[in-house]
């Protein structure tokens, strides 16, 4: 038990006072749930302790770690080019994404800057991967309410995008594309007229979305009013992302910090939505889904012709010291702390991922809600569990 | 009629057990293909079963037989005897159910003078069983998910059967044989020709059968006992093999007999323009075909909503049956009773 933390200690007597209050006869006094590790709604191994009395929560708790694959370490015994591939894993949805603010961190220290069409193709490239992300997350969002048609229409319009991405990167999951210094490739031929055709079929999806679930009196009740987050509680628990855009509070990475990525050479709009409850969230997410495709539209229009990869030593070695680049991925600020001593690989390297934060909240949002609402929540909190554990 | 009278009483019990054992599986196994497998596949823009056989026809033997391979798993702290009553108790319902569903003036196992209200007293057997799987299973979710069932019992069993009364004062009749000849002989102003299916004064009837059947079933938007994705499946989830087929085939099996029941109540049954109401081989043939049809027409809206709806809470259940449906239904009431009297 010594090796365990305080927390894991807690979670484990959690456990066997359930167990144990189970075998008491006429125990009425409440009873605790362990939704997860293994539950549908937790995409993945989540494992929320909930004391419940009747079907209203009084406390919950979220226990995570069961996916933790210790990148944060691994990343020390690595090359710069091999930690690429192990960070596409992160948020294994949007990989490309995870990719960048460290490929900028290194290029900060290497005091190198990618020519102008890489970072274009760069940010057509986040963008892409947000739109794989999100999608996913407005059928998600449906088939934990119990609308199952919606998750198929989303992975069926998804697939056009890991089209596009694999057509260009030759990978669809993880397209390992972005290198210190530019990018492994240049786009194939016919690819922007293709991608543009795709990006109207996103927008048309996103219509869908809205039709069948965004607009349905259902979904409505089920989402409106529940999960309030008030901004102030949102930035004590440090959300970011659609979920803090939610409640009220704009800003947006892309548009607020400085990257050397294309976003501020287009128009654009910072989505945000007053109310802070579950249907916020999901309405931000589909209004950024479609302002995305948008960018992307912009971006292919201005693609800036030129080389794609600036000039780089063979051997990359990082010269000593530090960085920290935060770009806004899908679920919110995603961020590398950089620290370098001159070597092939970094000394240290920490990983700030948006869901860890987001799902710190889950103890205070889920106090008294529903055990229905309770994956409703957690459904529009969206977490991706790679993301929470790396 | 005509037939079954020359047979002494057990050959003709042996005979409608007999086709009730074969009709429901039948009945469960074609709303299956048909719905669950093909149509909701369509909808959501995917394939469905296509490999076992063409087009994936035989993909209810490939499933029927993976269920019956299967271990019969029990949990080691279930109550045993009422964990393996629970999926009987409610496959019963479902068998009952069809014992007064008419499909021709002489198809029909028991022509009972109280059909209507004997097939809803049965169709709340199945929560009983409901309730014995979650209680018995030991397992939280199922506790969880019988207890949502038995809450959910009230909120719809008041305005399913209100909503039939309705049909009842108009045909004056409680056997659904005579229900079938009511709108058979009825007239819509003077015009007798296709008769007066119910359907056209008991829209609201019908509408409310309809939601209160989909909470019957256990079917979004009213799924809550099963929410896959809370509950994992509720009262299901402990059981394997055999267990779940019958909740399956009781599930199903009561979608296409509530289906029948609505097609009897509401859309003329068994009887369509042309056929003899007092029986001959002519009615008695056509009579199930035409059920069918009308069946899998009402299974068809009943799918349709399963497939596009989310699912309501618990509580929002409940103040949608008792601030609109059962207000709704009384309405009604009162007014086919008004009519009643009028005319």
């Amino acid at each position: 038990m010594s090796m365990l933390t305080e927390h894991q200690q807690r979670a484990y007597i959690g456990g066997q006072a359930a167990e144990a209050r189970v075998n008491l006869e006429l125990e009425t006094d409440g009873m605790t749930l362990n939704i997860g590790p293994q539950h549908p709604a937790t995409h993945g191994t989540l494992r929320i302790i909930t004391r419940l009395d009747g079907e209203q929560v009084i406390s919950a708790e979220p226990v995570m770690g069961y996916m933790h694959r210790g990148y944060e370490k691994l990343t020390e015994v690595r090359t710069y080019p091999q930690i690429n591939t192990l960070i596409n894993r992160i948020d294994w949805l949007s990989s490309f994404a995870n990719e960048v603010p460290f490929i900028l961190a290194a290029e900060r220290l290497m005091e190198i800057e990618a020519p102008p069409r890489a970072q274009w193709i760069r940010t057509i490239f986040f963008e892409l991967s947000r739109i794989a992300n999100i999608t996913l997350f407005l059928g998600e969002m449906g088939v934990q309410l119990g609308a199952i048609t919606a998750v198929f229409y989303a992975f069926r319009d998804r697939e056009h995008v890991l089209n596009q991405i694999e057509a260009a990167t030759g990978g669809r999951f993880h397209p390992n594309y972005d290198r210190i210094g530019g990018l492994k490739e240049d786009l194939p031929k016919g690819w922007v007229a293709e991608t543009k055709s795709v990006m109207a079929k996103v927008r048309d999806f996103c219509d869908e979305m809205e039709t069948l679930v965004g607009t349905n009196e259902i979904f409505e009740t089920r989402t409106r009013g529940i999960g309030v987050i008030p901004v102030e509680v949102a930035l004590g628990y440090g959300l970011s992302g659609a979920n803090i855009r939610a409640s009220g509070l704009d800003w947006d990475l892309r548009r607020d910090s400085d990257t050397p990525l294309a976003w501020k050479e287009v128009d654009w709009k910072v989505w945000t939505h007053p109310d802070g409850d579950s249907f916020a969230r999901y309405w931000v997410r589909l209004q950024e889904t479609r302002e995305a495709t948008l960018i992307v539209d912009q971006l292919l229009d201005g693609l800036p012709a030129g080389p794609i990869m600036a000039k780089v030593p063979r051997i990359i070695k990082v010269p000593p010291g530090e960085a920290w680049v935060a770009t806004e991925n899908p679920l919110g600020e995603m961020g590398y702390y950089l620290v370098s001593k001159g070597d092939l690989g970094p000394f240290r390297v920490k990983i700030r991922t948006p869901s860890f934060n987001n799902i710190s909240i889950v103890p205070w949002v889920l106090k008294g809600v529903y055990v229905p609402d309770v994956i409703t929540i957690l459904a529009s909190l969206y977490f991706i569990l790679g993301d929470i554990d790396r | 009629m005509t037939l079954a009278l020359e047979l002494a009483y057990w050959q003709q019990l042996a005979i409608k057990v007999l086709a009730i054992l074969v009709i429901v599986p039948t009945a469960t196994a074609i709303i299956v293909q048909t719905f669950l497998f093909k149509m909701m596949a369509h909808m959501q823009s995917r394939l469905g079963p296509m490999e076992a056989g063409p087009h994936g026809t035989l993909q209810l033997m490939a499933d029927g037989a993976k269920f019956v391979q299967k271990e019969l798993l029990a949990p080691a702290r279930a109550d045993r005897r009422v964990f393996t009553l629970a999926p009987v108790v409610v496959l019963l319902s479902t068998f009952l159910l069809f014992v007064v569903i008419p499909a021709g003036p002489g198809i029909v196992a028991e022509n009972l003078d109280l059909g209507i209200f004997f097939a809803l007293a049965v169709s709340s057997i199945s929560v009983l069983g409901v309730l014995m799987a979650g209680w018995a299973s030991a397992n939280k979710y199922a506790l969880m998910g019988g207890l949502r069932a038995a809450g959910q019992l009230i909120a719809y069993e008041l305005p399913l059967v209100l909503a039939v009364v309705g049909v009842v004062i108009q045909a004056g009749d409680l056997s659904l044989q005579g229900i079938v000849r009511a709108q058979a002989e009825g007239e819509i102003f003077g015009f007798g020709l296709i008769g007066l299916p119910f359907v056209l004064t008991q829209f609201l009837g019908f509408a409310l059968f309809l939601i209160a059947t989909q909470a019957e079933l256990t079917q979004p938007p009213f799924d809550m006992p099963v929410a896959e994705s809370e509950l994992v499946a509720g009262f299901q989830v402990e059981y394997s093999g055999l267990q779940f087929l019958y909740f399956y085939l009781g599930e199903f099996g009561a979608a296409f007999a509530f289906s029948a029941l609505a097609a009897t109540m509401f859309l003329g049954g068994w009887w369509v323009p042309g056929l003899d109401l007092e029986g001959g081989l002519l009615a008695n043939v056509v009579g199930p075909v035409v059920l069918f049809a009308k069946t899998m027409a009402v299974a068809f809206v009943i799918f349709w909503i399963r497939f596009t709806y989310p699912r309501l809470r618990e509580d929002q259940l409940q103040s949608f049956a008792w601030k609109y449906l059962i207000p709704l239904s009384l309405v009604n009431i009162l007014v086919t009773g008004a009519f009643k009297v009028i005319f």
